[in-house]
């Protein structure tokens, strides 16, 4: 299959406008954690690449930015998968089938999925850390003979914080696919791995110097396991990691997603590890 | 004052046509004037409204307008405001959300904005409109308020013959002579009861005006005069800042101890963003009418120093008041290089003077420059 | 009869350990299999043995009584389960479930301890590779305390 299509974006004018989505499914994921999917607003469809973010609003409420979680092959959808951290995110849960949110995006840089051709991939996923690496599973999942070796690491709090846990299944059951899961600690019946994501890094088989790792979860578990990929003796350059920071346009404009001199909205989320590797070391930067 | 570009003479006495010709072009003035005890930029409907004998004494933490008897009408330096408020609004609704039908409808606001002349920019503000429409306009989304707001303004910039004391504009390359950006450029002269300004256009539409205005070319000692006043101004610089290898310098110096120091003077008071020339930095404030039918967006004015300003869920990333001065100067020295090619700094000194504690930012660079060569 | 030395050689464990003390050790070593469900061993025991891991899986449990047993870490293959045989008063602090068909290599703690106090090179040997796993795990440990993926409120 080909590469995902090019971005289609919302096509929104003036750029800070959100134009309204009908939400077409919605639907529980784990404990807070639940997964909206909207209709593109017009005949053109909606397309992303794997890592990019779209900035939704909810009406009178506000605007939050979201990773996109769906698959960058259909551009009939907008999944989006979220917690409720706050107000907006609590609106968003709100909203049931038939009704719209505002959308602006995609935004953003993506998963270097072209650099990744040709090389193993291990793919580490935190907690909701694999929403928005699941568009990149199923890019490389759509295109596998493009692709060596394919690891996904994913660790979360419990078994009952088990995200996309169908899916897991699945891809854990395909032989070109080394899925592991682990939890934090398990209470109750619980037969699989227990211990932070980094323990399973010492399991991961790929040929170290052809390999992209990509990265996503909370900042310090992302510097824990970038420095364990190190170790297996990946290069920093090949290792990619998403960040997150406050946000108020998406765009460039407003100064708050600031990280170091990067705009977290446009030189990111996606960075090489190489990039912000001094930055990640330094407090409240 | 380029050799090559003609260059103008406007009595004094007459300025007031050229408050007849921009009122005949459309536009409605914008100048400094004397207001509660400072000076202030505001409309203005004739040259009688500028602040005609006030200059004014300024230093850490201190300023202050000083009555004089000379009849010129800019011997003031730096004030509090700038141009920013004019093309940046400090508050501004971005659109309307009108819920119907299960669903919502955003209305645009259509803000046309008035043709406005800003008159009295000076080469450190002029500089500063240049770095904010980079920002603006040459990034890859284009906000399409400020190019309207751009496009709707006619700068008039005028030359500084005298520096004050928290000035350093000729460390940042920025003035005491106005660059490039201007419409029309003027330098007051006052040699012995000749009052006069020096008018250069620098665009088509300050072409018109001088035409308008019907003037005189300056003679060789008019000109000679003017550069001379803004050579004595670029001498007499209040501060100065060293900025060769400023911006890789504080990037390396993340983790030194001075940001500690200084973050335990600093009060996060957010004066400096306020009266910086070139802080862009917004924030969005939703609203909704009681019933939560209409709701509105509107983007105001923010600062890195809010203790909000980067809230991710659970926490701001920069809780302390030392990481936030560390991102404003590291921002306005060290990172704006990197994102837009030069400093964000133009040297007006408004900070220095601004700031209720007196942190003065040249003297931290020049700081951090000679601790850093210490231990190299 | 094969002895278990080429067995524990293999095993990351004792990578790169000289033959000599690998022998000593084997003169301490026995195969084991747990059948899933199994308890290797419960808090509060003796501890006869240390575990280095072969094939399967074992959870360390600590029982919480409104909660139940609660699953702080698995080790499996490759990986090795207990070090209270080395600490006074040489007791397990947790449960050891095998979560599956587990084998095993033990190692007789008492064996080993007296060998170590006889050969205090063996000892060192030991020692700094027990260090390196306690150092992961502590690591591991505080990173599991941190809660990452909890709500912050």
């Amino acid at each position: 299959m080909e590469p995902a299509p090019d971005v289609v974006a919302i096509a929104t004018v003036p750029p800070m406008n959100p134009v309204p989505c009908r939400i077409a499914r919605s639907g529980d994921e784990t404990g807070d954690t639940f997964t909206l999917e909207l209709e593109p607003p017009s005949e053109s469809g909606f397309s992303f690449r794997p890592g990019q973010f779209n900035m939704i609003y909810v009406h009178g409420v506000g605007e939050v930015p979201i990773s996109i979680s769906g698959d960058p092959h259909r551009t009939d959808s907008i999944v989006h998968t979220t917690r409720m951290v706050g107000l907006v995110t609590w609106g968003m849960k709100k909203h049931r089938r038939g009704d719209f949110l505002g959308i602006r995006g995609p935004y953003g840089t993506a998963w270097p999925m072209d650099v990744a051709e040709g090389n193993d991939v291990v793919i580490v996923a935190g907690g909701i850390g694999l929403a928005p690496l699941r568009p990149a599973i199923y890019d490389i999942l759509a295109r596998r003979d493009r692709f060596g070796k394919l690891v996904l690491l994913y660790g979360t709090r419990g078994p009952s914080d088990i995200l996309y846990v169908r899916q897991l299944e699945e891809w854990r059951a395909r032989f070109d696919f080394d899925v592991h899961v682990t939890v934090d600690r398990a209470i109750g019946p619980w037969k699989g791995n227990v211990g932070v994501v980094t323990t399973l890094i010492p399991k991961v088989r790929v040929d170290p110097e052809n390999t992209i790792a990509m990265v996503c979860g909370p900042e310090v578990m992302m510097r824990f396991v970038a420095m364990d990929l190190l170790k297996l003796g990946i290069p920093e350059e090949k290792i990619f990691v998403s960040m997150e920071r406050n946000m108020k346009c998406g765009i460039g404009l407003c100064g708050h997603c600031q990280f170091g001199p990067h705009f977290v909205c446009r030189d990111g989320p996606v960075f090489s590890y190489a990039a912000v590797r001094r930055l990640l070391g330094i407090r409240e930067i | 004052m380029s050799p090559g570009l003609a260059v103008h003479r406007l009595d004094a006495t007459d300025l007031e046509r050229l408050f007849h010709i921009l009122a005949g072009e459309g536009y409605s003035v914008i100048g400094p004037m004397v207001r509660e005890g400072t000076v202030i930029y505001d409309r203005i409907a004739s040259s009688r409204d500028l602040p005609i004998g006030w200059a004014d004494e300024q230093t850490n933490g201190s300023y202050r307008l000083v009555k004089t008897d000379s009849p010129g009408f800019f011997g003031f330096s730096s004030i509090a405001q700038s141009w920013k408020k004019f093309l940046v609004p400090p508050s501004q609704r971005l659109f309307r959300s009108q819920r119907q039908n299960g669903t919502f409808e955003i209305i645009r606001e259509e803000n046309v904005p008035e043709r406005l002349a800003f008159l009295g920019v000076r080469p450190c503000d002029l500089r500063a409109i240049a770095i904010l429409d980079t920002v603006h306009l040459n990034g890859p989304v284009v906000d399409p308020d400020y190019r309207a707001r751009r496009n709707h303004a006619l700068i008039i910039a005028v030359n500084c013959t005298k520096a004050g004391n928290t000035c350093f504009c000729a460390s940042m390359g920025s003035g005491p002579e106005a660059g490039a950006g201007f419409d029309l450029c003027l330098t007051e002269l006052l040699r012995d009861g000749d009052h006069c300004f020096l008018v250069e256009s620098g665009s088509p539409k300050g072409d018109m005006v001088v035409e308008s205005l019907a003037l005189s070319e300056a003679t060789p000692e008019d000109r000679s005069a003017g550069r001379e006043a803004v050579r004595k101004a670029a001498q007499s610089m209040g501060r100065a800042l060293q900025t060769d290898g400023l911006a890789e310098l504080l990037a390396a110096s993340l983790s030194h101890r001075r940001w500690d120091e200084i973050g335990r003077r600093c009060l996060a008071c957010a004066n400096c963003t306020m009266v910086c020339p070139t802080c862009f930095c917004t924030t969005v404030e939703d609203g909704t009418d009681l019933t939560g039918t209409i709701a509105w967006r509107t983007k105001l004015w923010d600062s890195c120093f809010t203790s909000e300003f980067s809230y991710i869920h659970g926490g701001s990333v920069r809780q302390g008041i030392t990481a936030r001065y560390r991102q404003w100067m590291t921002h306005k020295l060290s990172s704006w290089v990197e994102q837009f090619g030069t400093f964000g700094c133009v040297g007006c000194g408004r900070c220095i003077t601004w700031c209720p504690v007196g942190i003065d930012l040249t003297e931290e660079a020049a700081i951090f420059r000679e601790q850093t060569s210490l231990h190299a | 009869m094969e002895t278990l030395q080429p067995v524990l050689a293999a095993h990351p464990f004792f990578q790169n350990l000289e033959p000599e003390y690998l022998s000593l050790i084997t003169g301490c070593a026995s195969n084991v299999k747990f059948d899933a469900g199994t308890y290797l061993f419960r808090e509060g025991e003796e501890a006869h043995h240390f575990y280095l891991i072969r094939q399967g899986k074992v959870g360390l449990e600590i029982f919480i009584p409104e909660l139940g047993p609660v699953t702080v870490q698995t080790a499996g293959e490759g990986e090795l389960v207990g070090w209270s045989w080395l600490v006074p008063p040489y007791e397990w602090h947790f449960d050891g479930q095998a979560l599956e068909l587990t084998r095993a290599i033990a190692l007789d703690a008492k064996c080993l301890r007296s060998k170590c106090e006889e050969d205090h090179d063996l000892g060192y040997q030991l020692l700094k590779r027990f260090i390196s796993i306690l150092e992961q795990r502590l690591q591991a440990t505080r990173l599991q305390l941190l809660d990452l993926y909890g709500t912050r409120t």
